[in-house]
């Protein structure tokens, strides 16, 4: 598969060295080159430093081929902006964002962009951790809170 | 009508003001604490502190009611979403997004922004205007943008004043096809005799409009 990570965070960073092991082909964008340490060495992927939102730095980065495109950089609406480019502009069938605040990510999940929330995930893991169930499939923790 | 501004930096500031002075109810919201302490003195009860991205500000501030929200803020990523939300999840008629970076104008109407104002979009057309102020303003496009029709007003600088249209070095295919003078029309003839502040009308294949400025302008 080929993936483009935008935000080479923890999150971004950790992802990018699972999919490379797992022989996928990966591309990295960060707009900070030292963050670029986290992925460590031997990593196997494609670096590119600069904006995710921006058409040349992700025609660079090969979003034409792309299978699949993740937003984890560390602000919510920069990771929905870049998801609805790469759905809507580039049709990149796979898209995920990285979206911390439940609400906005519940309004853009109607809107079709797909996000995960971290705290969400976490709060709900740790919840049937300490209660003794088995972990539930992702949409149960996107649900979980929040309102409406 | 009910106008929800989001952002109050310069652009927010004075466009809250320029509506409350047209009668608009207008409530401003600025989420940075500093900002709105200094706004504070001078707009009151129209400013709220918090971050117009957020569903429970957005509730607070009446998005719902709002006939219009505009986002104003310095970071592209942010006014999109204000405007998407205003949109889709409170049903707002019209919002308009500040873009700052002139490049995102055409994604932002793809993804559904009515209005989208870009500054830097708009100061360029300024400039390009003020460049050619006086003398050089492309009026219209002919054949699917190939040919120009330009106007052009000759100052006393001009080369072109004093001289005959058959004797300016017209680029190539680019003719005079009319002269104002005063209140009066004329058609350019080869023996026409320019004088200054003839507005002249220009067709010039669009490869060659620039030269005109040789030909018409001071200071080539």
């Amino acid at each position: 598969m080929n993936v483009i990570i935008f935000g080479c965070g923890r999150t971004g960073a950790a992802l990018a060295r699972m999919l490379s092991s797992n022989g996928d082909e990966v591309t990295v964008i960060e707009r900070e080159p030292e963050h670029l340490a986290r992925l460590g060495h031997d990593h196997g992927c494609r670096v590119i430093i600069g904006d995710g939102l921006d058409d040349d730095v992700l025609l660079d980065a090969g979003i034409r081929d792309a299978d699949a495109f993740i937003a984890s950089t560390r602000g919510d609406n920069t990771n929905l902006m870049a998801a609805q480019v790469a759905q809507t502009r580039y049709g990149v069938s796979m898209v995920c964002a990285k979206v911390n605040d439940p609400d906005r990510a519940r309004e853009y999940r109607k809107m079709g962009v797909f996000s995960i929330t971290p705290n969400l995930l976490t709060a709900g893991m740790m919840r049937d951790w300490l209660l003794g169930r088995d972990f539930s499939p992702i949409d149960a923790y996107n649900k979980a809170e929040g309102e409406g | 009508m009910y106008i929800v501004v989001v952002g109050g930096g310069n652009v927010g500031f004075h466009l809250t003001k320029m509506l409350l002075k047209e009668g608009h109810e207008v409530l401003l919201i600025e989420k940075d604490k500093h900002t709105y302490q200094q706004l504070e003195p001078q707009l009151g009860s129209v400013l709220m502190l918090g971050d117009g991205c957020e569903t429970r500000v957005q509730r607070e501030a009446g998005f719902a009611r709002a006939d219009c929200v505009a986002a104003v803020t310095g970071e592209d990523e942010d006014n999109l979403i204000v405007c998407q939300m205003a949109k889709n999840t409170w049903g707002v008629e019209r919002a308009i997004a500040r873009v700052n970076n002139p490049e995102r104008e055409a994604l932002f109407k793809e993804l559904g922004i009515d209005g989208v104002v870009s500054a830097t979009e708009i100061l360029f057309n300024l400039v390009e205007q003020e460049i050619s102020a006086g003398s050089i303003v492309p009026l219209a496009a002919l054949r699917r943008g190939k040919i120009e029709v330009i106007e052009a007003v000759l100052t006393g600088r001009s080369p072109a004043v004093g001289r005959r249209v058959r004797d300016l070095n017209l680029p190539p295919g680019s003719n005079i096809v009319w002269v104002v003078r005063g209140e009066h029309g004329l058609i350019a003839e080869g023996d026409t005799e320019l004088e200054e502040n003839d507005l002249v009308v220009i067709l010039a294949p669009v490869e060659h409009a620039a030269d005109l400025r040789k030909v018409l302008e001071s200071g080539h």
